[in-house]
């Protein structure tokens, strides 16, 4: 009964990688506004399952890297479903919500471990920090993806080679926009993040700087955001370039989500963060 | 009865004898009182595109109808008989329904795919309509046509595939910028490519237009033509910073402009895309522009290319294409086919509603005055035994279309009610 939520978010989220597919291949707005619908039934049922998380627990659910997870799909599922609200590029759906359900079925595949969480780890600030954290973690996720969208797209017509992709993937213009978009909406969460937690840090542990491999990582995803953001106010960096260094700001993300977690030590691992019963 | 579709296209006959034969369709009503008269025909059709003249029709003599719609096309003063001898072709009944079918989801066209066969075929039929040429197989088969042109350009991509330079230009521009509104063109030069591709581009709403030629007072031509403004080519560096496409076509047989001088550009735009397109032989832009981060280079030869991508993927999508245009066409024919039972199908209904009502006015003359409830019971009665007993024999006339022996089938059933009283004797002699 603990992951009943969670198996139907899982499959309403696969429903919507199917639909999505279907969609980029056949091309019909049918399945585009089906898996819009099935994929906000998802984002409810996903809602419910946080909530009775946050229930349970007493805090936000991300002591775990399967808790982190969750709450990370969450926030992307939500950030798609508004962008494609408000500006509709329909493909990223056919990207985003398998990257949903596997993030869901990771949290279903790895140990849910039980026990009291960290003192540590409960209290107002925090929780800001990981929301903030999340939503930027969301909003430069798509960016990410339209980056790849966009190189694949850039690709086929500088190099005049006019296929599969071709037609089906969205104008460059579009695409760029998108970049600018989430970027500045994830770029300033982000930063709003990394505030919280080292406040935070200073308020617990005397430090706003651990010198943690996760805090390292962040500030360097930081910095490339950040050069990436005034170029392109400042001299007007687009395209290719723009694309490459968001995938590349992600990638060092994820490596923070991801690699810190498993192979680097430090408090911000969330090995530590459930105390042994 | 049968369906015959005569006439020659683009594969069979030169453009000169299409041209004569397309000369005696302009008067139309004149043609169609020609065709009306023949007794051989009970429905007719016309239609001349620049690459077809073809004469479909309903007939019950197809043979003679064929040999006297020949003789029309021959009608006109410069045509020999020997010039019809191996472009005229006869389709009938299948393959004539099968090649409607196809000329109206324009995969008989020259340019397959091609929009504007559908309006002309339109165009015909709303004639033909107006001469009272068609009649009720006709009027079905072309709304038929209609309908699968419509299937084939929504459910086949045969139309989606760009396969003109300058479309291709457009559809282009449209992957790179969007939308094209307020977006500035650049002409450099001129030439019939260069502005049928403005124009496409002025069609989707594109923003300023300028031109740059080498001689100011043919330029403020074109610019006046198009609703621009004239520049000396001098200014091109400058004027490149507030444009979004170029079309250059001159004929200066040098380079115009640099890799260097397009970088230097693109910073002081701030790396707006720019789009070039560069249809001059010899070329104007030098095609390391290619290069650079944001700009897009094509030449004659990369639209070419696409063109003949385009032109494969129709191909492709052609195939389909038929295999839709051969569904359609076997459940037409079905359709057809059932048509010969309905006068059956009504003469039977006819007989029942007489009986009917014959024996209701005998009944009701003996039961004296009933109220109108039992008055309606019995009708109602009589009515439904009569329906029930004839739904079988409908069913079958309607059902079991492909008999070895349909002509067969169709007597016996007239026979068994004995619907032609008259003629009752003749099936025996005839056997």
């Amino acid at each position: 009964m603990h992951n009943f939520f969670l198996y139907l978010t899982l499959m309403a989220y696969f429903g919507a990688t199917g639909l999505w597919l279907a969609y980029f291949l056949a091309q019909r707005e049918r399945y585009h506004r089906v898996g819009v619908w099935v994929m906000a039934g998802g984002l409810a049922v996903h809602t419910l399952a946080l909530i009775q998380r946050v229930w349970s627990i007493g805090s936000l659910p991300a002591a775990t890297f399967g808790q982190a997870l969750l709450l990370f799909a969450w926030t992307l599922v939500a950030a798609f479903l508004l962008l494609i609200w408000r500006s509709p590029i329909k493909v990223l759906g056919a990207l985003v919500a398998p990257l949903a359900a596997l993030m869901v079925s990771g949290t279903l595949i790895l140990p849910q471990p039980h026990g009291p969480v960290s003192p540590l780890l409960q209290g107002f600030w925090l929780t800001v920090h990981i929301c903030l954290t999340m939503l930027g973690y969301a909003a430069l996720a798509l960016a990410c993806l339209g980056g790849v969208l966009y190189l694949i797209q850039e690709r086929q017509i500088k190099g005049k080679q006019f296929g599969f992709f071709y037609r089906r993937l969205p104008s460059l213009s579009q695409l760029d926009t998108l970049n600018y978009r989430c970027l500045t909406i994830g770029f300033p969460l982000l930063t709003g993040g990394i505030i919280t937690g080292s406040l935070y840090a200073q308020h617990t542990l005397g430090r706003f700087f651990s010198w943690d491999p996760k805090e390292i990582l962040t500030l360097i995803a930081w910095l490339i955001y950040a050069v990436l953001l005034h170029e392109r106010l400042a001299v007007g960096w687009r395209g290719r370039r723009a694309a490459l260094l968001a995938i590349c700001g992600f990638l060092v993300l994820v490596c923070t989500l991801v690699g810190a977690n498993l192979w680097l030590t430090g408090y911000h691992s969330f090995g530590k963060f459930i105390q042994g019963p | 009865m049968n369906l015959l579709l005569c006439g020659v296209n683009h594969k069979t006959a030169p453009v000169a004898l299409r041209e004569k034969l397309a000369c005696l369709i302009p008067d139309v009503r004149g043609a169609y009182d020609h065709l009306k008269g023949w007794p051989e025909v009970s429905e007719c059709l016309l239609y001349n595109t620049c690459n077809r003249v073809e004469v479909m029709c309903v007939s019950e003599a197809p043979e003679e109808a064929a040999a006297r719609i020949r003789e029309f096309f021959a009608r006109h003063p410069e045509i020999t008989p020997g010039d019809l001898e191996e472009s005229f072709y006869i389709h009938r009944d299948q393959a004539a329904v099968q090649h409607f079918f196809r000329v109206a989801a324009s995969l008989d066209s020259l340019v397959v795919g091609e929009p504007q066969i559908l309006g002309q075929v339109k165009q015909a039929y709303r004639e033909a309509t107006e001469n009272r040429a068609t009649g009720p197989i006709l009027n079905r088969l072309v709304h038929k046509a209609f309908s699968v042109a419509k299937r084939v350009r929504g459910e086949t991509g045969i139309g989606d595939h760009a396969v003109s330079v300058s479309y291709v230009a457009v559809t282009l521009a449209k992957k790179i910028f969007g939308e094209l509104s307020g977006k500035n063109v650049l002409l450099m030069g001129a030439g019939e490519m260069a502005e049928l591709a403005l124009e496409h581009l002025k069609g989707q709403g594109a923003g300023k237009i300028t031109v740059a030629n080498r001689t100011l007072e043919r330029g403020v031509k074109l610019a006046r033509r198009f609703g621009g403004e004239a520049v000396s080519l001098e200014e091109l560096p400058e004027q490149l910073l507030s444009a979004d496409i170029l079309i250059s076509s001159t004929g200066a047989g040098e380079i115009l402009l640099t890799r260097d001088q397009v970088k230097g550009v693109m910073r002081r735009r701030k790396q707006r895309p720019l789009f070039l397109i560069d249809i001059a032989v010899p070329r104007d832009l030098e095609p390391a522009i290619n290069d650079l981060d944001n700009v897009y280079l094509y030449n004659i030869d990369d639209l070419q290319e696409v063109v003949e991508q385009g032109w494969q993927r129709r191909r492709q999508e052609a195939g389909k294409a038929e295999r839709l245009v051969a569904a359609e066409t076997l459940k037409f024919l079905h359709w057809l086919e059932t048509l010969e039972v309905y006068p059956t199908i009504i003469a039977l209904k006819d007989k029942a509603e007489a009986i009917c009502r014959a024996e209701l006015k005998k009944t009701l003359g003996q039961l004296g005055p009933l109220t109108p409830e039992q008055r309606q019971a019995l009708e109602v009665l009589t009515a439904s035994v009569t329906q029930k007993l004839l739904h079988d024999p409908i069913i079958f006339l309607k059902r079991n279309r492909r008999p070895r022996r349909p002509h067969q089938e169709l007597d016996l059933v007239r026979r068994l009610f004995n619907l032609d009283p008259d003629r009752g004797g003749d099936y025996h002699e005839k056997e």
